[in-house]
This record gives structure tokens, C-alpha cells and sequence, in this order.
């Protein structure tokens, strides 16, 4: 539905995206991560046909955005960063002029708002002046409007951003629930987000794209992934470093000593074949073992090794 | 859908902002308030004795736009960058000329209005004795016309930046140049200062509103003086789609 072709934005002298390709699918809800400044937003912005791109195509349902703006714009609904709403109307007046410049008119006019209103949970402030607003309020009103006309494409900037946990909660409930239908596209700086909604995340870092895969293939490329943590009672530390040191599988191994209780953590060479646990079960047995546990990998540590290379250790 | 359409929705929207908010009341107290008393108390409408308005009412709209429309135009676009609903506007399936040009229509739609709510002076002229009425209401399009041309003038404006002082503040300067250019003191200078290059000062007093609308307080429509103001509405929102677009592509 959606393809981003070597798409690149000059501000100046600053390429703040740089020569990035992916494509959305229907069905796929994509996590577009990436620190302050990555070039998350700006992709967006040109996505919906709000910048036009330095280089590169992009093409909404088989629209190209700066040929046929219009088409392309009709198929998508989009939540700018910050979620800017009309402040000198009520929420209901803005709801109403959304759904009329989406051409609804009529009954499907009133359905398509009172959807909204009941996704976006907007019946209690429906005739507030929006900028009496709490900020939870004003987010999710504009998040109303990106959906009012049920478009096939979503590009959500931050939709979570502001929100408290319970709202959080719902609207990940509902990006997920609509991206089984639509092609979504959705940018986060909350890491947990990525596992509860997105089917793929990209990661993206000064305006090119760092990594690209599953939450799950992502977590892969930490060196946590396929760690194997054991947690023992009352063993002398240094023949337990010693044992686990030759282990064929194991890479290196950490350890953390709290009175009695010595904590280890073996890393593996490869990710995956399951040899590390069995080695490591092999190896421990008839110690006083308290807790055994295989690491799945950490999206933040990934994250940060990406997206901060200097520090990387 | 059509851009006919578009528009509609566009001023709609942007009429129903103005009359949510006090700005609208108080520009049309204001407006009234000072037709009021520039007519009867400093244009001199009872002294004169005319069964006419061009001297005592209309010829003071000139001025009073110059700070009135600016007020009405300085939010336009600026208020819409500030706040970040330009983003929402400009992403939307329409043409940004549609969003242009229903923004424009809905603030002169307001400034008809407010023009249309002095017509207790036309039925006192009427009481008192027998204008000609078709003057009036030449000088009345004429007035809605310069109106037209000064709200577009602030239509750039009010694009060129996020700041509605800033906006109010060029664009009074920018109306001031429409008013004085025509205005004889300035003319003279201009011709001293030209040694009377005739060209060139027929070619600034071409551009001045004062001009074009003195034809329709006399009551005449002339499609020249139509044409100049419906010629710099058109240019003016022409640049403001130019402003908006070269913001994006910066």
C-alpha cells in the first residue's frame, strides 16, 4: 500500500532522511523507531504529502504523492506530531468539518463521527471547545479524525505520546486491532509499544534505516539474545566462573555476587540453536541452582547499540 | 469531491471559528462604532446638507481597513503554522489553492457583513432626503471590493509568518503603500522628486486603491477599477500559494 522509495529530504545542508526504502502492506502495522531527530516525523510528513521530497518517490495505493496528491491523500489519515486541532471549535465542529472535507455527507456524515466518537471514547467533551481540552482529550480527537473516514492507510506521528497508562493501552488496543485490515505505519520512541503492537518495526537513525524486521528479529541482534541467566545459593564463585568459561557454546559471561547469592549470565557465540541451555543445564548440574532462564533478547539495548554507535561497547 | 465544494467547507469552518470567538463581536462593534462617529461627527453628515454618502461615510473606508482587514487577516495562515493545523489542512485530499481560496472567501464574507450591518446609515440618508440609491450601492461593492484587495494583501502576510503581530504589522504597511500611492500629497512629491516622469507616476497612482475606488463613490462601475481590485486579490492569493509552498519545500 505503501512504498518509500531511496527517499530523501535536504533542509539545507542537513539530510535529515537520507536515501531510505521500505514498503506497508495491508494487514502490517509498522513501528518506525528511532532517537529525537532521526528523521521519524519528516519521512511522515512527506509520506502524507505535507513535504515534498528532496529525492526518492513514494507511492500511496499505486499513487505517486507528488503527482496525484489528491488520490493518495483520500486513501490515507494521518495524526501530525503533537496533534494539532482546531482550537476555536468544539470537538464535535471539528469532527464534523473533517468528515466534510473527507466528502461525507448526510447519515454517513453522523455515523462516521459517532464511530469516532465511541473508538476515541470523545462522548463526555463532544461539545467542548477544544482548547479547553486536556491533552489526552486533544490527542485522541485528532486521532478521531485520522480514522473518521475509515481510510486503508493510517500514519500515526507519536499517537501514544501524552496519553496515561489506561489511554495508552487503549489506543495500542486499537492501532492493533485496525491494523489487521489496514496498512498502519506508526512512530514510537517507547520501546514496550513495538511488542504490543507493531508486526514489523524499522529502526531508523540520522535519516537512514538501521534495522528492519519483526519486534522479534530485531531483539535477535542483541547480544542478550539466546543468554542464559542462573541464579545460585552458596557455591564458590570462582569454580563456577571457571566451568561455565569452557563452555563450547558460550561467548562470555558475566557475574554479579549479592552475599550468598551469585547471579551469572553466559552469552552465546550463535543465537538460537539451543545449545547454550543444554550446555549450560549439563554443566550446572547437582549445583544449587535457584532460577534458570533464557534471555530473549532486549529491544532497548538493541536500540541503543544502533542508534548510539559511539558508545557501543 | 469538487473543489466547489471544498471551498464551502474550508469558509464554513472558517466562518464558524470567527463567530466562536469574541474577535468577530468586537471587530463588528468596532467597525460600526467608527463609521459611526467619523459620519456624524467628523465627516460632517448633517452640516453637509447632501442627500449622499460619498463624502461623509465612504470615504473614510480606505482608512478604516487599513487596520481593520489586517486585524481580520493577520490569523489567516500564521495562526494555522503556529498552532500546526496547517500540517492537518495541507494533508487533507484537497488542493491547497481550495484551502487558499475558502480561507479568503470565508474573511470577506465577514467583512461584507460587517459592511452590510452599517445600512442604518442608508436608511437615515433615505429619511432625510432622496439619494441616489445605485450610487450607494456602487460605492457599497466598490468598498467590499478594496476590502477584498487589503484582505488579500494580508493573506501573504499572514503566510509569511508565524507571528500574527508580525503579519498585522507588514500588512498595514504593505495597505498603507495601496492607499498612498494615490494620495495627492504623495503624488506631488513624487513628480517633484521625478522632475515629472508623467509614466511613472501614473504607473504608482495605477496601484492605489484610493483611485480606483473614488470611480464607484461616484457611482460608477467602471470594469477597469473591478478588474484592478479583483486583479490584486487574485496575484496577492497567488503569492500566498507561492509563500506556502516554498515553506514546505525549504
Amino acid at each position: 500500500m505503501i512504498k518509500v522509495q531511496n527517499l530523501t529530504k535536504i533542509f539545507g545542508t542537513k539530510r535529515a532522511v537520507d536515501g531510505i526504502s521500505f514498503s506497508v502492506e495491508r494487514g502490517e502495522v509498522l513501528g518506525f523507531l528511532g532517537p529525537n531527530g532521526a528523521g521519524k516525523s519528516t519521512t511522515m510528513r512527506m509520506i502524507t504529502g505535507f513535504l515534498p521530497p528532496t529525492k526518492g518517490s513514494i507511492t500511496v495505493g499505486g499513487h505517486d504523492i507528488v503527482e496525484q496528491p489528491i488520490p493518495a491523500k483520500k486513501l490515507m489519515g494521518y495524526l501530525p506530531e503533537n496533534a494539532p486541532a482546531y482550537t476555536d471549535m468544539t470537538v464535535y465542529g471539528f469532527l464534523d468539518f473533517a468528515a466534510e472535507i473527507r466528502g461525507l455527507r448526510g447519515d454517513a456524515k453522523k455515523s462516521a463521527i459517532n464511530r469516532v466518537v465511541e473508538l476515541c471514547f470523545l462522548n463526555s467533551v463532544l461539545h467542548q471547545n477544544v482548547d479547553t481540552l486536556s491533552k489526552g482529550y486533544r490527542h485522541r480527537t485528532c486521532f478521531a479524525q485520522s480514522i473518521i473516514h475509515d481510510p486503508d492507510i493510517l500514519v500515526l506521528d507519536e499517537p501514544t505520546d501524552g496519553l496515561d497508562p489506561n489511554q495508552k493501552h487503549e489506543i495500542r488496543q486499537l492501532i492493533r486491532r485496525m491494523g489487521e485490515k489496514k496498512a498502519i505505519i506508526f512512530s514510537t520512541h517507547i520501546l514496550e509499544e513495538v511488542d504490543a503492537v507493531c508486526s514489523r518495526a524499522i529502526i531508523i537513525d540520522r535519516g537512514t534505516i538501521v534495522a528492519n524486521g519483526t519486534p522479534a528479529e530485531l531483539r535477535r541482534k542483541s547480544e542478550w539474545a539466546g543468554a542464559v541467566t542462573l541464579r545460585l545459593n552458596n557455591v564458590a564463585e570462582a569454580a563456577v566462573r571457571q566451568k561455565l568459561n569452557q563452555l563450547r557454546a558460550a561467548k562470555k559471561i558475566s557475574m554479579t555476587t549479592n552475599g550468598d547469592r551469585v547471579t551469572v549470565t553466559v552469552y552465546p557465540r550463535v543465537f538460537g540453536d539451543g545449545d547454550l541451555t543444554r550446555e549450560v543445564i549439563e554443566a550446572t548440574s547437582g549445583w544449587p541452582v535457584e532460577e534458570l532462564r533464557t534471555e530473549e533478547g532486549r529491544l532497548d539495548e538493541v536500540f541503543r547499540s544502533l542508534t548510539m554507535p559511539d558508545t557501543k561497547n | 469531491m469538487n473543489p466547489v465544494g471544498n471551498i464551502k467547507t474550508i469558509a464554513k469552518r472558517e466562518l464558524r471559528a470567527y463567530f466562536a470567538s469574541p474577535v468577530a463581536y468586537v471587530f463588528i462593534v468596532i467597525f460600526l462604532l467608527l463609521n459611526g462617529f467619523f459620519t456624524f461627527m467628523i465627516g460632517g453628515f448633517f452640516e453637509r446638507g447632501e442627500a449622499s454618502l460619498a463624502n461623509s461615510f465612504f470615504n473614510w473606508h480606505p482608512w478604516f481597513y487599513l487596520f481593520l482587514v489586517p486585524a481580520v487577516g493577520m490569523r489567516l495562515w500564521a495562526d494555522e503554522r503556529r498552532v500546526g493545523t496547517l500540517e492537518l489542512l495541507l494533508t487533507m485530499p484537497i488542493a491547497p489553492w481550495e484551502a487558499i481560496v475558502g480561507k479568503f472567501v470565508a474573511s470577506w464574507l465577514f467583512l461584507g457583513l460587517a459592511l452590510v450591518l452599517t445600512f442604518p446609515v442608508v436608511l437615515t440618508v433615505n429619511h432625510l432626503g432622496s439619494p441616489d440609491n445605485g450610487v450607494i450601492f456602487a460605492a457599497y461593492v466598490g468598498s467590499w471590493l478594496m476590502a477584498g484587495a487589503y484582505l488579500a494583501v494580508s493573506c501573504i502576510t499572514s503566510a509569511i509568518t508565524r507571528s500574527q503581530v508580525v503579519s498585522f504589522i507588514i500588512s498595514v504597511v504593505a495597505c498603507l503603500f495601496l492607499i498612498l500611492a494615490g494620495f495627492p500629497p504623495v503624488i506631488n512629491l513624487l513628480q517633484n522628486l521625478t522632475n515629472n516622469w508623467q509614466w511613472l507616476v501614473d504607473v504608482v497612482t495605477s496601484f492605489s486603491v484610493i483611485t480606483h475606488f473614488e470611480g464607484f463613490q461616484k457611482g460608477v462601475l467602471d470594469s477597469r477599477d473591478v478588474i484592478f481590485f479583483l486583479s490584486v486579490i487574485g496575484f496577492s492569493l497567488f503569492t500566498t500559494s507561492v509563500i506556502l509552498r516554498t515553506h514546505r519545500t525549504n
